[in-house]
């Protein structure tokens, strides 16, 4: 079966640095993937290479057995890989309601229309709603994105990701600086998405990766130092030299 | 848990139809636009004058308040514009003022669609310097060739045809001072709907933050390249209406002082609400008159220290002094909306209350 994402010797120089150095990727369609490793491994590179973001010095990258590697990133989202980012990338002036109407226009390819508002589409409209429930952000959803409280904020980066209804989600650090109650939201939202969906999630807390991957990549200085399901992963004795004097038994 | 799905979507889709809708505040603004018709006939030519300047603000509005690109050189849409509604005239290629209006605002679109790449990559200093040289190049090219422009002494012996060859173009300025407000309105209307459209929301977006626009799929590029077409037409029309109004063209419309003055016209009014470009340029063009007659040689000191305190208290980010006034709509609007949430929430939540 062709994998649903796919990375071959993928590689970037920055200079004399190099931050991915042949990583080699395949996620099933469906796979619940988590790709760990040192602050500086070069995780959020990958992440920015799959998604376009920057461009690899070499290597390929396919979507669906296709050569994406220099595809745009905004028409990589059209084929169906969404992001979320470890650092909140939203839109200040916006409302969280017009946010996700936003997204959700593109998606729809209504993006362009410049004749009506935003709402004036029944389906749109439900889904914001559908949206906005899920994510409890209701109350807030008329307020300026840029003065929501930080959890308010870290939910509507998820769900913006969400409206893209990605059949591929890149998830980077989705609970970082959360406090403990609504990262379980945000937990518990992730394990909602559809079987089909194929997820590659860039997590530091153990916990979580252990309770949510089923199977895990290692990656240590740009390197993919192990691969494998959890089980592997967790008994691999370079994989303990490397996170050494963490908890790394779950 | 039992959630009736359909009022919060009618909530939904109230609350994003409500900004389309016109508030009173804009309905008294446009009555009273209108009634200037009947109760300034004194003042056609300095309220014309005030129209053309609106429009033009207008146009920077669009490209800097929605999409963020800061532009030095909106002139040269404005001079090319000027240029095209006068030998059209001249040449008795179009002469019907409207479709002239109109063909003249093409052109100034074709000009800014091949402009508008160069605007694309680079900081806001790349942006500012190169329209400002396109400008420049524009200008030069129209001194260049003075058997078609006039070079230096502008474009003469431009006649304006009658509008739809009923309408004559009268010495008081009163047709025309009715025509350039007309085009005004029905420019800000499709402006009003551009940003308020899913493609004008996205431009907001685009502003506030590029990467993550292009990670919900948005053609980034694109959209600027065609609200900057859009401004560039905008820009056109209002110097095909100078040439209309004033039956001339000159060298004058693509002048460095024209992109300045209008950008300044703008801030003064604020950014990023469609009125700015309009209340400044009528506080301008009052105060010019307001500040030379007190001070017929400095008045531009005034407006220089009007326009640093404008700026220091929008805390350097350009066009945001009314902000303040806006957190506020914001305020009472969200507080509105939470106390009508809050009789929903008690009927349908069931007891969610503590």
């Amino acid at each position: 079966m062709t994998p649903v994402l796919e990375t071959r010797a993928l590689e970037k120089r920055f200079g004399g640095i190099v931050a991915a150095n042949q990583v080699s990727l395949r996620l099933e369609k469906g796979a619940r993937h988590a790709l760990i490793g040192p602050n500086g491994a070069g995780k959020t590179t990958v992440i920015n290479l799959l998604t376009g973001v920057l461009r690899p010095s070499s290597g390929e990258i396919l979507l669906d057995g296709k050569n994406i590697t220099n595809v745009e990133p905004h028409s990589r989202v059209r084929l169906g890989m969404a992001r979320t980012f470890q650092i909140n990338q939203l839109f200040g002036d916006l409302t969280p309601l017009e946010t996700l109407g936003l997204a959700i226009s593109e998606r729809l390819g209504t993006g362009t229309h410049w004749w009506r508002t935003v709402g004036s589409r029944a389906g749109v409209v439900d889904e914001i709603g559908e949206l906005l429930e899920r994510f409890r952000l209701v109350d807030v959803m008329q307020e300026r994105t840029a003065i929501l409280p930080y959890g308010k904020q870290r939910l509507l980066e998820i769900a913006l990701a969400f409206a893209c209804r990605p059949r591929v989600l890149l998830l980077d650090e989705p609970a970082a600086g959360v406090p403990d109650a609504e990262r379980q939201e945000i937990l518990a939202t992730i394990e909602t998405l559809p079987a089909d969906v194929t997820v590659l999630l860039i997590e530091h807390d153990m916990d979580i990766v252990f309770s949510f991957a089923d199977r895990i990549s290692v990656l240590v200085n740009g390197e993919m130092l192990v691969e494998g399901t959890v089980d592997e992963v967790s008994h691999d004795p370079r994989v303990r030299a490397v996170y050494l004097g963490e908890a790394f038994d779950g | 848990m039992l959630k009736p799905a359909r009022p919060l979507s009618a909530d939904i889709a109230g609350l994003l139809t409500a900004r389309a809708r016109w508030s009173a505040l804009e309905f008294a603004f446009w009555i009273i636009a209108f009634a200037s018709i009947f109760l300034f006939p004194d003042y056609y030519l300095i309220l014309t004058e005030i129209v053309i300047w609106a429009l033009f603000a207008l146009s920077i509005d669009l490209i800097l308040g929605y999409a963020g690109i800061i532009s030095l050189g909106q002139a040269a849409f404005f001079g090319f514009g000027a240029y095209a509604a006068g030998l059209l005239a001249k040449h008795g290629l179009v002469t019907e003022p409207t479709l002239a209006l109109i063909v003249s605002g093409l052109g100034a679109a074709v000009l800014g669609f091949f402009t508008s790449f160069l605007v694309l990559r680079g900081s806001d200093l790349t942006r500012l310097m190169v329209t400002l040289g396109v400008a420049l190049v524009l200008r030069e090219i129209a001194n260049r060739f003075p058997e078609i422009t006039g070079g230096a002494d502008g474009l003469q012996g431009v006649t304006i045809s009658p509008i739809f060859g009923q309408f004559r173009f009268d010495l008081y300025g009163h047709t025309a001072y009715v025509y350039s407000l007309i085009v005004l309105f029905v420019l800000f209307v499709i402006a009003r709907r551009i940003v308020r459209s899913p493609f004008g929301l996205s431009l907001v977006a685009i502003k506030g933050n590029p990467l993550r626009s292009a990670a919900v799929g948005i053609a980034v590029n694109w959209r600027l390249v065609a609200i900057y077409t859009i401004a560039a037409a905008y820009a056109g029309i209002a110097g095909a209406l100078l040439t209309q109004t004033s039956a001339f063209a000159s060298l004058e419309g693509f002048a460095f002082d024209r992109s300045a003055d209008g950008l300044l016209v703008l801030i003064i009014g604020g950014t990023g609400y469609l009125y700015g470009g309009l209340i400044g340029a009528l506080i301008f063009r009052f105060a010019h008159d307001y500040l030379s007659s007190i001070t017929p040689q400095y008045w531009q000191f005034w407006i220089g220290l009007i326009l640093v305190v404008i700026v220091l208290v929008g805390r350097d980010r350009i066009g945001t002094w009314l902000d303040p006034v806006r957190t506020l709509a914001d305020r009472i609007a969200a507080w509105r909306y939470s106390r009508r949430t809050r009789a929903l929430g008690a009927t349908s939540d069931g007891g969610g209350q503590p």
